[in-house]
C-alpha cells in the first residue's frame, strides 16, 4: 500500500482516488442528514449544523491548502490533481454553512442579517471570505482557466486571504477557549509558512548561481 | 481466572487511560469539528489511537481496568418534594428536560456545551456548605441540608436569555435569595453581594485549564438580590439541580444574561464595593457588571435584538428579545435614571 503510494499512480489509479475523496468529502453531509433523521443534531440543531458545516469547509480548505507544500517538500505533484475537487468541496461546505445560516438561523429576515453582518465583525469577515470564494468556484473550469490564462492563477491566489478571514472568522467566535481556533492558525501559518520558504529559498539559489 | 489469564496484547497496544476516558469525547467532537477529530486526522499517531480506544475496549474490560465509565445515574433524578407551584411563567412552553441538561455552558466541565453533562458525572455536590463572609454580622456557614428547609420552596418557570443569543424556559425549583440573605444577615455596609463557585480540579477538569480565572464569581447589587425574582434554585423540573445545571445550589436572575447565574456556589460574600466577576475580567468590553438582556445594547459577537428558542425545532427562526427578558415590570424600576448603555 505504501509502496503505491509513494510511486505516481496511473490515470486508472487517478480516478479512483478521486472518487474516494468525492465520496469521503460527502461523508460530513451524510452525517448530519443522518443526525437530522434521528433528532440527534443536539439542543441547538442550528447551531450544530452552522459549527459542522462551517468546519468542514475550514478543514477541507487547510487540506486544499496542504497540496502544495507536499509537493514542494517531496517532490510528488499528482495530488495537485485533487485541488480543484476538494477546492469546490470546501465552496459547497460554505454555500451549506450560509444557507443554514440565512435560512435556519434567521428564516430570511434580511434586515437582521444585515445588522448582523455590518455589527459584528466576525460575521463580516465569514462573509467576506465566502464572497471572495464565489468567483473561485465560478472560474473553475477548464474553459475559464483557458480563458483568464496567467490572471486565473492571480485571482485563485485570494484563496491564501479566503483561510486567513476564515480562521479569524472562527477565532472570534470562540468566548475564551481559544484553542481549537489557534491549532487552525497554526496549520495555516504552516502551509503559508513553507510556500514562502521555499519561494524565498529558491530565489535566492537562482541568485546564487553565477550566470555564465 | 481471567484476570490471571495472560494477555495476548502487548501493552502498547491497550489504549491509554486517558484516550479510553474520552473516546466519547472524540466520537461527539468529530462532527462539530473540535480539535479531536482535526488531529485525529491530520496526526496519524492520533488517528490510529482514536481507532484502538474501540478496537481495545472489551480487552479492557477483561482485565479488570479500573476505568470502565462510573455508573449513569450517581445522584441524578432525585425528586423534590414538598415545594409548590408559583404563578410565573404559567403557560409558557418548557424546554425539554433533555435540552436543559445536555446544553449548558459550564466551562468548569468544559467548554462544548455537551461536555457538562458529561464530565460532570463525578461531581459531588452533597455534602456541601455554603460559607458567608464579608460585610456580615459575623461569618458563618451553612449546610445543603439546611438551606433546602430555610425557606418554603417553590418552582418557578422562567425564561432563561443566554448572551449568546439563544434562550430556554425552565421550570425551577428554589427559594428567594432574599430569604438567604436575611439568614446571612448582611450589615449597614453591604452593597453588593458575591457568589463565587467551587473550582476543583479533581472534581471540575475544566478548572485545569485557565480560560477563565477561577474560582468562577458572580455579583449582584444588594437591590437586585433583595428583588423578589433573584432565587437560589436547587433543582429543575421536579427534581435535585443535575450537576451539570449547578449543583446542588446556583443562582437564578431572570432578567440578566445567564453567565450571572453562578453555579455550584461555595460562597458568598458581602461587600461595598462593586466585585468584578470572572466574565468582566475576561473580557471587560463585552460583559459588563449589569448584564441586563437588552436588546438595544449590542454585543460585539451576537445579535442581542433576537434570539433562538432551544427546542423549537430546526425551522422555528428567532423570536424578538424583549427588555429585561420581559420582566420590566417586575425590575425596571431598579434602574430608573441609569445610563443602561453605559452600564451593560
Amino acid at each position: 500500500m505504501l509502496r503505491s503510494l509513494s510511486a505516481t499512480p496511473n490515470k486508472a489509479q487517478i480516478s479512483r482516488i478521486k472518487g474516494l475523496v468525492f465520496a469521503l468529502c460527502l461523508v460530513p453531509l451524510a452525517r448530519l442528514i443522518w443526525l437530522g433523521f434521528h433528532d440527534d443534531l443536539s439542543a441547538n440543531p442550528v447551531e450544530f449544523i452552522e459549527r459542522s458545516t462551517g468546519f468542514w469547509a475550514l478543514f477541507i480548505l487547510l487540506v486544499t491548502l496542504a497540496l502544495t507544500p507536499i509537493k514542494l517538500i517531496s517532490g510528488r505533484v499528482w495530488q495537485i490533481q485533487l485541488r480543484r475537487m476538494l477546492g469546490l468541496f470546501m465552496f459547497f461546505y460554505a454555500c451549506l454553512h450560509i444557507i443554514t445560516y440565512v435560512w435556519l438561523d434567521f428564516a430570511f429576515n434580511w434586515l437582521d442579517i444585515t445588522k448582523d453582518i455590518t455589527k459584528h465583525p466576525r460575521i463580516l469577515v465569514g462573509f467576506a471570505a465566502f464572497m471572495l470564494a464565489v468567483p473561485l468556484a465560478a472560474t473553475s473550469t477548464n474553459a475559464m482557466v483557458r480563458r483568464l490564462r496567467n490572471n486565473w492563477k492571480k485571482l485563485h491566489q485570494l484563496v491564501y486571504l479566503i483561510a486567513i478571514l476564515a480562521v479569524i472568522h472562527f477565532w472570534w467566535l470562540v468566548k475564551k477557549d481559544i484553542r481549537e481556533p489557534l491549532l487552525y492558525a497554526v496549520i495555516l501559518i504552516a502551509l503559508l509558512g513553507i510556500r514562502v520558504y521555499y519561494k524565498t529559498a529558491l530565489a535566492d539559489k537562482s541568485k546564487s548561481i553565477p550566470r555564465d | 481466572m481471567l484476570i490471571h489469564k495472560k494477555s495476548d496484547i502487548i501493552p502498547s497496544e491497550i489504549t491509554s487511560k486517558e484516550v479510553f476516558d474520552n473516546r466519547r469525547h472524540f466520537i461527539q467532537q468529530a462532527g462539530f469539528g473540535m480539535l479531536a477529530s482535526s488531529a485525529a486526522i491530520l496526526s496519524p499517531a492520533l488517528q490510529a489511537a482514536t481507532l484502538n480506544s474501540g478496537t481495545t475496549e472489551g480487552a479492557g474490560r477483561l482485565i479488570g481496568r479500573a476505568n470502565t465509565p462510573p455508573p449513569l445515574t450517581l445522584r441524578s433524578h432525585q425528586k423534590i418534594t414538598g415545594y409548590t407551584k408559583s404563578t410565573y411563567g404559567v403557560g409558557e412552553k418548557l424546554t425539554p428536560y433533555a435540552d436543559v441538561t445536555t446544553y449548558n455552558n459550564y466551562y468548569e466541565f468544559g467548554t462544548d456545551k455537551a461536555e457538562p453533562a458529561i464530565q460532570s458525572k463525578l461531581f459531588k455536590p452533597s455534602p456541601w456548605s455554603v460559607a458567608v463572609e464579608g460585610e456580615v454580622k459575623k461569618n458563618k456557614t451553612i449546610s445543603i441540608d439546611e438551606i433546602f428547609k430555610l425557606a418554603p420552596l417553590e418552582e418557578r418557570i422562567y425564561r432563561m436569555r443566554c448572551v449568546e443569543g439563544w434562550s430556554m424556559v425552565i421550570p425551577w425549583i428554589g427559594f428567594p435569595l432574599a430569604q438567604l440573605i436575611k439568614w446571612a444577615e448582611p450589615n449597614s455596609n453591604a452593597r453588593y453581594v458575591e457568589f463565587i463557585s467551587k473550582a476543583d480540579p479533581q472534581e471540575m477538569p475544566g478548572t485545569n485549564i485557565p480560560i477563565l480565572d477561577w474560582p468562577y464569581n458572580e455579583g449582584l447589587r444588594m437591590d437586585e438580590a433583595m428583588n423578589p425574582l433573584t432565587i437560589m434554585a436547587v433543582g429543575l423540573y421536579g427534581e435535585q439541580l443535575p450537576n451539570q445545571n449547578g449543583a446542588p445550589m446556583r443562582l437564578v436572575v431572570p432578567w440578566k444574561y445567564g453567565f450571572k447565574g453562578a453555579k455550584a456556589i461555595v460562597k458568598i460574600r458581602f461587600t461595598d464595593k462593586m466585585p468584578t466577576t470572572s466574565w468582566m475580567k475576561a473580557g471587560p468590553n463585552e460583559y459588563g457588571f449589569y448584564a441586563n438582556v437588552n436588546p438595544q445594547v449590542e454585543h460585539p459577537r451576537w445579535t442581542q435584538s433576537s434570539e433562538k428558542r432551544i427546542g423549537a425545532g430546526l425551522f422555528a427562526g428567532r423570536i424578538k428579545t424583549q427588555m429585561f427578558n420581559g420582566y420590566t415590570e417586575q425590575v425596571g424600576q431598579i434602574y430608573a435614571g441609569m445610563d443602561l448603555r453605559k452600564n451593560f
